[in-house]
């Protein structure tokens, strides 16, 4: 490995700010040919600022060339296989796009009313109807903008519900294994955690969530599930689960996060959930990552809905011959109130519900299938060579769409940490998978390699990693110092950690 | 292949705790940190959020924080009391408790209500046989 710089590390990435120079324009406006009034004399002196905005003053040209240079600084999933566990990181049909560029979709206001918004308003109908069917609850709200948004909208519902009934509840359960933003949205909608442990088989742990709930008798709020979980594995005693909870008087959530492997085949509804959140921009293929846009609809059974954020859209009969029309309902006595401005990221709903027609209820369970047959093919193909050795998998069955691979014995055998792997991974051309979690495994990797994957692109993830764990036999250094070829190089993470510098520092 | 524990210290003047903490024992005061081997498995420290001084502790519950370039984990009890001092300087060098866990990278000191509850807790033959489990 030749240690030279690239010419993309070589260069020292700037700022819009950092290229600007005074004066240069992308565009230039004729001379006005009325008399220009000063601004002074058509704004009050108060609401007008003592110096012009810091912009930048760039030529076109250079604004393209700035950001597709950004754009090539960056490993997504257009350049190739990006296996990031829990994160479904698979294609978006360009299908989907074509229909969110449409003049009706894109161009319209969020502000118009809704007797003028009828298309848009139907189509959000029908994606809540549609939401409705694959989790198995009647009622849907699009208002929750992110799978987090969706959980504390989730918590806020189950206060809510526990309030209307005179119950004051304290404390949310929550498994080892659950998304990090689990605890985080039981923390901020005010609640307490109490973490349920996990059996040798990956699942809940029965007597220690028969414990929880005995030791915290009438205090039990909720309790958040993935199914399947962060481990990639579908608790089979979910009935018993669910009985248990709804028993101690508590709300049962569902972290959707993971439904892309169940889509078609089995419903949060039907195994007893009261509440679930859809990531629209993991299972329902909106782009996503760097923050947005995104969408975490909620599916509730009907002793919830009374409590759903309004408005909430709605069809209405038609009378006096006009065919059925759209509204948005705010008339909701016990709501929660609004999560967000206007009604959302409407071009989420656009491309989700594009990719659920075009795929119909078949094409969906497919995906799903395909989801967790590429997810069994590349576990079994880590399981062989020096993968199986080194790398052996945390909870050894079958797994749905995803899995976990622990590397304790490669850091204990060849000194490697499993963030090394990963940094190695890059110079081959593959985006790491998730590291270090779930906490509960050892130097823990998590593999999601989605349903839009060819058998190809696993294979040659699986032989990459083969030849990592080969090359670090004989020299353990090349992965301790990756990657080498990407824009930048191994970064101080800690140092991003302890000293942020996140804003641009004008002289 | 080598056993987990061969790998760090663990002194054995000091009683362990199942979660990977210790506690130094003096009359009726304890001195209580995170073992080599948790330090290890986080990795780099970044940030330690202190109980208050005055605040009760239990044992097997969580007192405190870590966060690593990894992870937050909860630092668990290993006694039960009342915080007494906590170490001001992982503030500034939350490092030390990677550099020096047991030394310079204590993380509080413990006025003990339950004294007898330290004969619960592993010595260091035994927490590093749990390890190499």
């Amino acid at each position: 490995m030749a240690l030279t710089e690239t010419p993309m590390q070589a260069e020292k990435a700037q700022t819009i700010y950092e290229k600007s120079k005074a004066g240069r324009r992308a565009a230039a406006l004729p001379a006005a040919e009325v008399p220009e009034k000063p601004l002074a004399e058509l704004i009050p002196e108060n609401l007008l600022r003592a110096e012009p905005p810091r912009l930048p003053e760039i030529a076109e040209p250079e604004i393209v060339r700035h950001y597709n240079r950004l754009s090539r600084r960056n490993f997504d999933l257009d350049s190739g296989f990006y296996p990031l566990g829990s994160c479904t990181m698979k294609h978006n049909p360009r299908l989907n796009e074509r229909v969110a560029a449409l003049p009706g979709h894109a161009r319209l206001h969020p502000a118009q009313d809704a007797r003028r918004a009828q298309g848009a308003l139907e189509l959000m109908w029908l994606l809540q109807e549609s939401l409705s069917e694959i989790c198995g609850l009647p009622h849907v709200s699009l208002q929750p903008s992110a799978g987090s948004h969706g959980e504390l909208a989730g918590l806020l519902l189950t206060r809510a519900y526990h309030a209307d009934r005179g119950e004051v509840r304290t404390k949310v359960l929550a498994p080892d294994t659950s998304h990090g933003t689990n605890p985080a949205s039981v923390t901020m909608a005010g609640y307490e955690v109490v973490k349920v442990a996990t059996d040798e088989v990956g699942g809940v742990e029965m007597a220690d969530l028969r414990a929880k709930l005995a030791e915290n008798e009438g205090e039990v709020a909720c309790l958040m599930l993935t199914n399947p979980n962060t481990l990639g594995v579908f608790d089979e005693n979910i009935a018993e689960i669910a009985s248990l909870i709804h028993e101690a008087g508590g709300t049962l959530y569902y972290d959707g996060a993971n439904l892309n492997a169940v889509m078609g085949k089995s419903r949060p509804g039907d195994m007893g959930f009261d509440i679930v959140h859809v990531n629209l921009h993991k299972s329902f293929s909106q782009p996503h990552g760097g923050g947005g846009p995104g969408a975490g609809p909620i599916a509730v059974s009907d002793r919830i809905e009374p409590f759903l954020p309004r408005p909430q859209v709605v069809r209405l009969e038609g009378s006096n011959g006009h065919g059925p029309n759209f509204d948005l309902d705010f008339e909701r006595p016990k709501s929660i109130g609004r999560l967000r401005g206007f009604q959302g990221n409407f071009g989420v709903f656009v491309r989700s519900y594009a990719y659920i027609l075009s795929l119909g209820g078949d094409g969906l369970t497919e995906a799903s299938e395909t989801a967790v047959l590429n997810a069994n093919y590349l576990k079994a193909r880590l399981a062989e060579g020096r993968a199986g050795d080194r790398l052996p998998i945390a909870f050894d069955r079958h797994c749905m769409h995803e899995f976990v691979l622990s590397g304790k014995p490669m850091k204990r055998d060849l000194g490697l940490a499993t963030l090394d792997l990963a940094k190695r991974l890059l110079d081959y051309g593959f985006h790491p998978p998730t590291v270090y979690f779930p906490l509960l495994v050892d130097e823990a990797l998590m593999v999601e390699p989605t349903e839009t994957e060819a058998k190809e692109s696993l294979d040659a993830f699986a032989e990459a990693i083969e030849k990592i764990l080969a090359e670090a036999e004989t020299d353990p250094e090349l992965a301790r110092n990756a990657p080498y070829t990407t824009p930048v190089r191994r970064l101080d993470e800690v140092k991003a950690t302890r000293q942020p510098v996140v804003r641009q520092q004008f002289d | 292949m080598a056993p987990a524990s061969s790998e760090g210290t663990y002194p054995e003047d000091l009683r362990y705790h199942e979660e990977h903490d210790w506690a130094r024992i003096e009359g009726d005061q304890a001195t209580m940190g995170i073992t080599w081997y948790a330090q290890d498995s986080l990795g780099e420290v970044v940030f330690f959020d202190p109980p208050e001084v005055g605040a009760t502790i239990q044992k097997d519950s969580s007192y405190a924080e870590v966060e690593s370039v990894k992870a937050v984990s909860d630092v668990i009890a290993p006694l039960s009391g009342e915080i007494v001092e906590v170490n001001d300087a992982l503030q500034d060098n939350p490092e030390k408790v990677n550099e020096d866990p047991y030394g310079e990278g204590w993380l509080v000191k413990v006025r003990l209500t339950a004294p007898e509850e330290a004969e619960t807790l592993l010595g260091v033959q035994e927490y590093r046989k749990m390890l190499d489990r």
